[in-house]
């Protein structure tokens, strides 16, 4: 279902003591490396943060994909999970805090609201918050079971893991 | 519901539309917009009404006056409820405010008058506290389209 891209030892490679080694390429290392590194910040607003909660408790536990210590300033993260409706009044905040985080970044709309407003539509909510932001992956679901969520984080780690990573050039 | 006091209510607040009715436990009364003053200062100093619940209004569209404000009270003396109706005309749609007996009467007459747009004399600060600055218009009226929205932030295209 994902395409694998652990480095890869030899299959001719024999355990017997001597000196170990693994081949792979710089940028699929580098990508192992990152799509494991994610560091989210909760921007939560609504209801789906019960979700949210669950998803991260240990039964579902997205500490198994690297992606559990919530950063408390966007600043420091380089996720923004959305979680929950965004309105009007609220948009200009959620740009601030998008602009605030450091490249590379990323962005998931966590729930039916951060996706396209759901059943919001009227003078107060924002239909989706790719109206203001750039959006990577989209999680339906009003709100959505953990296992969306995970399946979700697992997309956006293969696209992290299969992105082109800057610091991979002629000097590294 | 407390029949007596409902009864003792009607005979001391006797306004111009005719007495109160009990609607769902609660005494409703029916007033003129001049009347709204003289009432709840004689619910809260003589009846013990001494909580404002919430001030709303009702836009019967099409009809005049258009719009019918609607305050509630609550005794915790005797555990009992008051409404209190008037009307007020689209052209001036403005009332008494109530802040100088209820402090908590400011936020729920700027929330009022965010989105009905009703005036209410004496509450000096009508800043929008729901909405936005900016926003154009009140949208719990019934002639506000209902899908039209009026973002902060300018949209990617």
């Amino acid at each position: 279902m994902y395409a694998r891209t652990v480095p890869i030892v030899p299959a001719s490679h024999q355990k017997d003591g001597a000196f170990e080694y693994l081949t792979t390429r710089k940028d699929e290392l580098i990508g192992w490396a990152r799509k494991f590194s994610i560091f989210p910040y909760p921007f939560v607003t609504a209801c789906c943060a019960m979700e949210f909660m669950a998803v991260s408790a240990s039964p579902y536990d997205t500490d198994r994909f690297g992606a559990a210590l919530p950063r408390f300033s966007p600043r420091q993260a380089d996720l923004l999970m959305v979680v929950g409706t965004v309105t009007h009044k609220q948009a200009p905040i959620l740009l601030k805090v998008y602009e605030q985080m450091c490249e590379p970044k990323w962005v998931m709309a966590f729930g039916v609201c951060a996706t396209s407003g759901g059943f919001y539509q009227n003078y107060a909510a924002l239909p989706g918050i790719d109206k203001v932001i750039p959006v990577d992956i989209y999680i339906p679901g009003c709100p959505p079971r953990p296992e969306m969520v995970i399946d979700g984080i697992m997309q956006l780690q293969e696209k992290i893991a299969g992105s082109r990573h800057l610091i991979v050039n002629d000097r590294f | 519901m407390d029949l007596p006091l409902f009864e003792a209510l009607n005979q001391a607040i006797v306004p111009a539309a005719g007495p109160a009715v009990v609607s769902h436990g609660i005494l409703v009364f029916v007033l003129a917009p001049d009347e709204l003053l003289p009432t709840v200062r004689q619910l809260r100093d003589v009846h013990g009404f001494d909580i404002f619940l919430d001030v709303t209004a009702v836009d019967w569209i099409g009809q005049e006056p258009r719009f019918e404000v609607v305050h509630h009270f609550y005794s915790t003396v005797h555990k009992a409820r008051v409404r209190l109706k008037l009307r007020v005309p689209e052209s001036d749609p403005s009332v008494d405010s109530l802040v100088p007996l209820y402090g908590s009467a400011a936020f729920m007459e700027r929330e009022c008058h965010d989105m009905y747009g009703i005036r209410f004399r004496g509450n000096a600060d009508l800043r929008p506290i729901l909405l936005y600055e900016g926003f154009v218009g009140h949208p719990l009226r019934k002639d506000y389209p209902k899908q039209q929205e009026q973002p902060l932030v300018p949209y990617r295209s």
